[in-house]
């Protein structure tokens, strides 16, 4: 019993010099954003870490992120680069697995998560989103002499996804599915083309990119989903999820968004809203 | 403050039953270290005797068949001894899954039993052959002088005291592949580290996920090294 009781007391002690670690984050906010505040002459706020915008992201989905010579560029990229320009602050990258983006956009280790990210209401609980800034879906690679394509053909197989995507949510709720998490999309993929698993979901652009780059396996069904991609913002910075909301809307208004995404995708419709 | 606790522990294991990520991750991982341990066993007691022979017989070598066989055999356990010992274990997990099983449809769960099998079986290797060489050399003479071939020295007079000797750094590196097994999520096998890290993407919240698989790890490592400091202490009994 005392043993016992030793342990809940080390759990709660744990748990509160947890919790305090979080407290002690929120107060500090107002001084430190009334001191960036000054800084910048065009009255926007800056963020925590002083003169940048640390943007959080998972630089292996293409064409929304991804690397070429080094550089980190996409969809995403142009959009954060964008914003971070007319914050008046430095762009600073953070790349990290795909299911880190919102616990590090939480404890403040990144203002920003744009890594086509789709609002979820789980996601809506610990972050708070931007408006959308374009529609996806999630959709089904499988090799090309197979005719898998919806979600009852799914039941009984095993399905490949990346680890903390809306694919994963998905397919995990599925009756029947034997799921296999993969850190990364491209090792879903991989895996596919070995013939390890039976079918890879994954965001339809992504999987787009997937299908191009590798031999012998098709998209057999690009709309299985319809959801938003949006911009992941602390609960602790409305501000900032202001200033990225008129950013959004001055972008679609002046058709730079349209741009980016054509520059990328060719011709494509924007409708988010 | 009691009432977000319960929030968040309901939210992380019970929701969704998600527990059960821990539980089959901690099945797994248990699964994939036992037969890990006992691959590596196999493989670096036979590695080590290989590579002991050949070192205690350098002196008197004769030419022969048996002896150019010796050789050959000790020089390919060197170069495994080299590869396996000089690249990180995780990279022979997904080299192993990706590239040497890459057109075979492998149990992943077999695939990382070999990879750590092989990759713990290089250090039990040298740590036996260490053991098998701090023997005085005295036991093998008198083991051959009474008759025994010297297989049978080994077996029956020189290992038994080398393991002995050997047993702690024997647990250590038994403690170590466990804890190397939580990289087993690279190839998608939902082992204890990846079902925390499931249940983290899911709840966002890192510290109950994380610090219960590692509370899981610590209480594994506990069990096994009680269990071999109780094999340490019935072998001394013979000590006198």
């Amino acid at each position: 019993m005392k043993k016992f009781r030793t342990l809940t007391a080390v759990v709660l002690a744990s748990f509160m010099a947890f919790q305090m670690a979080g407290c002690g984050g929120t107060s500090e906010q107002p001084a430190d954003d009334s001191a960036a505040a000054e800084e910048n002459a065009d009255g926007t706020e800056a963020e925590n870490t002083e003169g940048k915008l640390v943007w959080a992201t998972n630089a292996e989905f293409e064409p929304y992120e991804y690397r070429e010579g080094g550089e980190i560029v996409g969809i995403d990229a142009d959009i954060a680069a964008h914003i971070a320009d007319e914050l008046g602050l430095e762009l600073e990258v953070a790349d990290m697995n795909f299911d880190s983006i919102v616990p590090a956009v939480v404890s403040g280790k990144a203002d920003v998560g744009i890594a086509g990210m789709t609002i979820t209401d789980d996601r809506l609980e610990n972050v708070n989103f931007s408006t959308p800034y374009v529609d996806a879906a999630q959709a089904i690679i499988v090799p090309e002499d197979s005719d898998v394509a919806t979600e009852e053909d799914l039941a009984g197989l095993t399905i490949g996804v990346q680890l903390g995507t809306t694919g994963d949510l998905y397919v995990t709720d599925i009756d029947g599915v034997t799921v296999e998490r993969y850190t990364k999309g491209f090792e879903a993929v991989q895996a596919l083309t070995q013939g390890k698993i039976d079918a890879v979901v994954i965001d339809n652009e992504p999987a787009k990119a997937f299908v191009d780059l590798n031999d012998g396996i098709k998209i057999s069904n690009d709309a299985l989903t319809t959801e938003q991609y949006a911009i992941a913002i602390s609960k602790d910075n409305p501000e900032l999820l202001d200033n990225v909301n008129m950013i959004l809307s001055d972008m679609e208004a002046d058709g730079s968004l349209q741009a980016i995404f054509e520059k990328y995708l060719g011709s494509v419709e924007v409708n988010a809203q | 403050m009691l009432e977000t606790l319960n929030d968040k522990l309901y939210l992380n294991f019970i929701k969704d039953d998600r527990y059960m990520y821990l539980v089959n991750g901690f099945i797994t991982t248990i699964k994939i270290a036992f037969f890990a341990i006992l691959v590596g066993l196999a493989l670096g007691f036979t590695v080590a005797i290989i590579r002991s022979a050949y070192d205690m017989n350098s002196e008197q070598r004769r030419k022969g068949l048996s002896s150019a066989l010796l050789s050959v055999a000790n020089g390919i356990c060197k170069l495994y001894l080299t590869v396996l010992r000089g690249t990180p274990v995780v990279l022979q997990l997904l080299i192993i899954y990706f590239v040497i099983f890459a057109d075979i449809n492998v149990n992943k769960t077999f695939a990382a039993i070999c990879a750590f099998g092989l990759n713990s079986a290089a250090y039990v290797a040298e740590i036996v052959r260490g053991g098998i060489m701090s023997i005085d050399k005295g036991q093998l003479e008198a083991g051959r002088s009474l008759g025994f071939s010297y297989a049978r020295t080994m077996i029956y007079i020189i290992l038994p005291q080398a393991v002995k000797n050997v047993l702690p750094a024997l647990g250590n590196e038994f403690i170590v592949l466990i804890k190397e097994t939580s990289v087993a999520g690279y190839i998608a096998i939902e082992d204890l580290t990846k079902g925390g890290d499931i249940i983290r993407s899911r709840t966002y919240d890192a510290f109950f996920p994380l610090i219960t698989a590692g509370l899981i790890y610590l209480a594994v490592v506990l069990v096994l090294s009680k269990g071999i400091s109780i094999l340490e202490r019935r072998l001394r009994t013979g000590e006198r």
